[in-house]
């Protein structure tokens, strides 16, 4: 096993410790899948922060995007740096965990301690590799539920989430109607558009042309497709920026050089920062859980599972509403925040909708945007107030 | 000014059924949605351009979308709200007619209100000093205002005829802030009002769209 997947094993073998909690569910629990497979058994691995109120109410889920994990806030345990989201979560932040009991856990088909195409599989001994069933957001959805079900917590004051995890707060208000008082989602789409799946399958086909890839048993033979998997985070960490930002950042300037090399070192430093971004990547994410990922977010269409209308899949919803885009986010445009308000409001639901000008692009959801902070703030003490949470 | 505009907003909320579902369109930082919320106990919703007016709204818990009222009423499905309000801004739409019969369209019952022009002031000021008008409603010159599509209580009648509305009820408010109801043919009231406050509503029928 390559050193790209000790921090699964590490966090699915211990439960209830600072690293995090994990849980499996006995066979007869199984997560029933899209596909029609099923998946057992079923592992989760999650983190929460702040305490649960005596009534249960003040629970808030969050939903990690495509390379995210259950470590929202506080330090990551395999990358020393801040959660993905410690920005927005954390004492007198937004989602304040003062007042939330906030819980994030690891998608199924990740690579974190969930249930993913790095386990073991009991029949054969090996890793599942490819066949691992293909999953969808919905079924991450399921699972989540399942896990809510197990920590006895019936409904959530919100569920929040950026990109990917955006698409699995509105399947949250599709699926649980009931359990969601309300819904942030930000940067996000309710159906994933041809770009993005052809950005997708661009990166899928980095990982699956590197040899050590190995048909997704790379685990059994020891080797790992670093290659593959950094040149699919490179690629796609370009669309997660926009041209604005990266002109501002690094222009034409050169890296560690005065003059053009005439070679393919990385005379430029954005060229260096993509080869950076790519190899600190495989240090903490695994090829085949990049794969089933992408795949999900591929296959989302909430639409197409509420009879082609989204609005269908949002009647007579209760939730409250709170869509932000970004004005420079060309991977989950404006336009598609909008034809999710619109499908809120033609389902007569209670919705706002920012958008937020920033050159930062699709990222910008994860890093400091005081402006969004400030209105986000707003909307999570309205739903606070109207849970009667103080 | 802003005490006027804050008397026309409470003769606007007057207008509105208590637990009412509401639009305000041009909701600006959210006082009247926040208003009749509190004071109507109405689910009071708001579409707001600025982004300025937008986070401020939603900072407050107000729903409010990010829209134009010239785009983005046809998002909304037919009879989707008891009462649609349009306060002080149809003059500044590229389509006012378009825009109206969108308000009949999602909305049983329409409130709109504008600066007239007819108002004997803006008369005066064109007709003495031959220049384009600034009142205390009408404050920009010219050449930056945003207000492209003026008109007056008698224009905004017959608009109201051309896109199938019946007035429930005019009001025009002077400059010192005092309401009386229109009465036709309405020469006097187009004369004195700075304002006017419309209830408008349509039965739904073959002109509005689908």
């Amino acid at each position: 096993m390559s050193s790209a997947f000790q921090p699964l094993s590490a966090a699915s073998s211990v439960a209830g410790d600072a690293a995090g909690q994990a849980f499996t569910f006995p066979p007869s629990q199984y997560l029933p899948l899209d596909s029609g497979e099923r998946l057992s058994p079923l592992s989760i691995a999650w983190k929460t922060f702040g305490r649960l109120n005596a009534d249960k109410s003040n629970a808030v889920l969050l939903c990690h995007a495509l390379t995210g994990d259950q470590y929202a806030a506080g330090t990551h345990p395999v990358t020393g740096k801040p959660g993905w989201w410690s920005t927005m979560v954390g004492p007198g932040l937004p989602i304040d965990t003062n007042r939330f009991h906030v819980i994030c856990s690891n998608v199924i088909g990740g690579c974190m301690g969930s249930s993913g195409p790095h386990d073991t599989d009991a029949a054969t001994g090996l890793p599942h590799g490819l066949q691992f069933p293909v999953i969808t957001i919905r079924d991450m959805v399921r699972a989540q539920a399942m896990l809510l079900d197990h920590l006895g917590i019936a409904t959530l004051a919100c569920v929040a989430g950026g990109s990917m995890g955006g698409m699995q707060a509105l399947q949250w208000a599709a699926s649980y109607p009931g359990r969601v008082h309300s819904v942030l989602a930000i940067a996000t789409a309710a159906r994933h558009s041809a770009q993005n799946i052809a950005f997708h399958e661009v990166g899928r086909q980095a990982i699956l042309a590197d040899p050590e890839w190995n048909e997704g048993k790379y685990q059994a033979l020891g080797t790992n497709p670093r290659k593959g998997l950094a040149v699919a985070r490179m690629a796609a960490h370009i669309t997660y920026l926009s041209e604005a930002a990266l002109h501002r950042k690094f222009g034409r300037n050169l890296q560690d050089r005065n003059a053009l090399s005439y070679r393919f070192d990385a005379d430029f430093q954005v060229e260096s920062y993509l080869r950076h971004q790519g190899a600190s990547f495989v240090e903490r994410f695994d090829a085949n859980s990049y794969l089933y990922i992408t795949r999900a977010m591929d296959y989302f269409d909430l639409a197409a599972d509420h009879g082609g209308v989204l609005a269908n899949a949002f009647k007579g919803t209760q939730t409250r509403f709170c869509v932000v885009s970004f004005t420079s986010d060309w991977l989950f445009p404006t336009t598609e925040s909008k034809k999710i308000v619109h499908a809120l409001n033609a389902a007569g639901a209670n919705v706002s909708f920012v958008e937020f000008e920033t050159d930062r692009g699709h990222d910008a959801f994860l890093l400091e945007v005081p402006e969004m902070f400030q209105t986000l703030r707003g909307f999570i003490d309205s739903v606070a107030q109207s849970r009667g949470i103080r | 000014m802003r005490g006027q505009l804050r008397e026309e907003l409470l003769r606007i909320a007057d207008m509105v059924p208590a637990g009412s579902r509401v639009l305000d369109v041009g909701c600006g930082h959210g006082e009247l949605i926040g208003y009749l919320k509190q004071a109507k106990g109405a689910d009071a919703r708001g579409i707001e351009l600025s982004q300025s007016g937008v986070n401020a709204c939603v900072a407050q818990g107000l729903p409010v979308v990010q829209g134009d009222a010239d785009t983005d009423l046809r998002d909304y499905p037919p009879g989707s709200f008891d009462v649609v309000i349009l306060s002080q801004t149809i003059q500044a739409t590229r389509r006012p007619k378009d825009v109206l019969d969108e308000l009949l369209r999602i909305g049983r019952q329409v409130i709109v209100s504008f600066p007239n022009f007819g108002f004997w002031k803006v008369r005066t000021r064109i007709f003495f000093s031959g220049r384009m008008p600034k009142t205390g409603l009408l404050s920009h010159d010219w050449y930056e205002t945003p207000n492209i599509h003026l008109c007056t209580i008698a224009d905004f009648v017959v608009l109201a005829e051309a896109v199938g509305a019946r007035i429930e009820r005019a009001l025009a408010v002077d400059d010192g802030g005092d309401v009386r109801e229109v009465t036709r043919p309405g020469y006097w009231d187009n004369l004195m009002a700075e304002s006017a406050i419309f209830q408008l509503s349509r039965e739904p029928g073959p002109q509005g769209p689908a």
